[in-house]
């Protein structure tokens, strides 16, 4: 029997991935051989220290968190092309609403997987230009009258999606929203660990919809 | 020993093949999830629509993540930064994973490193500090995604909403953090006056869509808005901060 296409995008997946894990480690596997130099045990060691804990975790929570909402083929590309809040998730549901999908369906998954692909080429490509034209670009990317407008990416990318999504399903963000509020406005150093925290939104949001759904409100 | 050099063009290529392969990854996913929404039905010009707008608002974020190649590449020189926020990481990792392994080697990061010993360190805390996302994605998505759909099997609407119920938590934690300084005088509201500005923009653009019947603008609603009030966040910084 031929095989579906949902079970097929994981052999797919997995093989790409795990390509990947060996890609990403061959740049300092291979500058090292160049230079036949390698790294210092200590120092890799407390390096690794200082930031794995926090990462480790920060990587696994996101997985569980958005892979359901990307769908397997957009999951297994986006998490190896990096920038998933702020990129990737955002342009997976721009997509999925513009083409009138929802996620968790195969027309879903689809369209998230298109959205993220296009996303990662163009992300890439724009990269490997700025890197071209690092001299010319430099001075304009860093100077002063820009500097508000890259400080303000998120507020600028949220503010929109807010409305999209929010205005749908205000009864099931009520509750996430609140809680972040006071969270962040009594806390502000948290603004730090915000992808600790999308987790902890997720399930007061889920809570908050499970009663919500019981007593028949949703 | 070779001398050792940021820029080298072995660096460059090394990192080039792996951004390539990287490419070469969404490009297979894009035609194999494109043919299957053909299969489905799914008109072409509705595909070509998702691509477009997903293009266009890749845009402005992609440009942010330049200004994290030069912060970077001031330390790490060029082939590193260009292949690390390629891939995998973002600056919010990248730049805390290169200075706690520099930190760790008491090495400055306000300057180009010289050691390629103290630089194989840093790139190998770069890689490995960030891999369980991958991993779990790649052992356990299987899994995931088989619970989702058993849980939308149970019950359809809990399944939707369950799938709701996670992005408005990812939302609410990010709108959360614009308020984080709102407490530190009028210059902390400048994120919130951006929001709301984006938000705005966002009603506009609906208005025009759905009242005026401007269709294409549908595609474009959310870079626009998003683009919009980036711009306007640099009078709004010049007026309150």
């Amino acid at each position: 029997m031929k095989a579906s296409y949902s079970e097929k995008v994981h052999t797919w997946g997995r093989s790409w991935c795990a390509l990947a894990m060996i890609m990403f480690m061959l740049f300092p596997a291979a500058a090292g051989l160049y230079y036949r130099a390698w790294p210092y045990g200590m120092g890799l060691l407390k390096g690794l220290l200082g930031v794995a804990p926090i990462f480790w975790t920060v990587g696994a929570i996101e997985a569980f968190t958005f892979s359901p909402m990307l769908g397997s083929g957009g999951s297994y590309l986006g998490f190896v092309t990096g920038n998933l809040a702020n990129l990737k998730v955002p342009c997976a549901l721009n997509a999925m609403e513009i083409a009138g999908v929802k996620p968790g369906t195969e027309e879903g998954e689809l369209i998230s997987t298109i959205a993220i692909a296009v996303s990662s080429i163009v992300t890439t490509l724009i990269i490997f230009a700025g890197v071209l034209l690092l001299s010319w670009l430099q001075p304009i990317l860093e100077s002063e009258l820009l500097a508000p407008a890259f400080a303000n990416i998120l507020p600028a990318l949220f503010g929109a999606l807010a409305v999209v999504f929010i205005s749908r399903n205000w009864k099931i963000a009520l509750a996430p929203l609140l809680f972040m509020l006071v969270l962040f406005i009594s806390v502000p150093s948290l603004s730090g660990s915000v992808s600790i925290l999308v987790p902890v939104g997720a399930i007061i949001a889920i809570a908050a919809a499970r009663v919500l759904y019981k007593r028949g409100y949703l | 020993m070779r001398d050792f050099d940021l820029n080298s063009t072995f660096l460059f290529i090394t990192a080039g093949v792996i951004v390539l392969f990287v490419i070469a990854q969404s490009v297979f996913f894009l035609i194999q999830a494109w043919r299957r929404a053909r299969e489905l039905g799914i008109e072409v010009q509705t595909l070509r629509r998702v691509a477009r707008s997903s293009a266009v608002f890749t845009v402005a974020p992609a440009i942010a993540i330049i200004l994290g190649v030069i912060t970077l590449s001031r330390f790490l020189g060029l082939p590193l930064p260009w292949l690390r926020l390629s891939i995998l990481g973002a600056l919010t990792y990248e730049l805390p994973a290169a200075s706690s392994a520099a930190a760790a080697l008491g090495v400055p990061v306000s300057e180009g490193v010289t050691d390629p010993r103290a630089y194989m360190t840093i790139a190998w805390v770069m890689t490995l500090g960030i891999m369980s996302g991958l991993i779990i994605v790649t052992l356990f998505l299987k899994k995931i995604q088989g619970g989702i759909q058993s849980l939308k099997k149970r019950d359809t609407k809990w399944g939707d909403i369950f799938l709701t119920a996670l992005y408005m938590g990812m939302i609410s934690a990010f709108l959360g953090m614009i308020f984080a300084d709102v407490t530190a005088g009028l210059r902390g509201w400048i994120p919130v006056f951006v929001m709301l500005i984006s938000a705005l923009l966002m009603l506009l653009c609906g208005f025009f869509v759905k009242v005026l019947k401007v269709k294409w603008m549908e595609d474009y609603a959310l870079p626009f808005s998003m683009l919009g009030a980036m711009a306007l966040s640099i009078p709004i910084t010049r007026l309150l901060g």
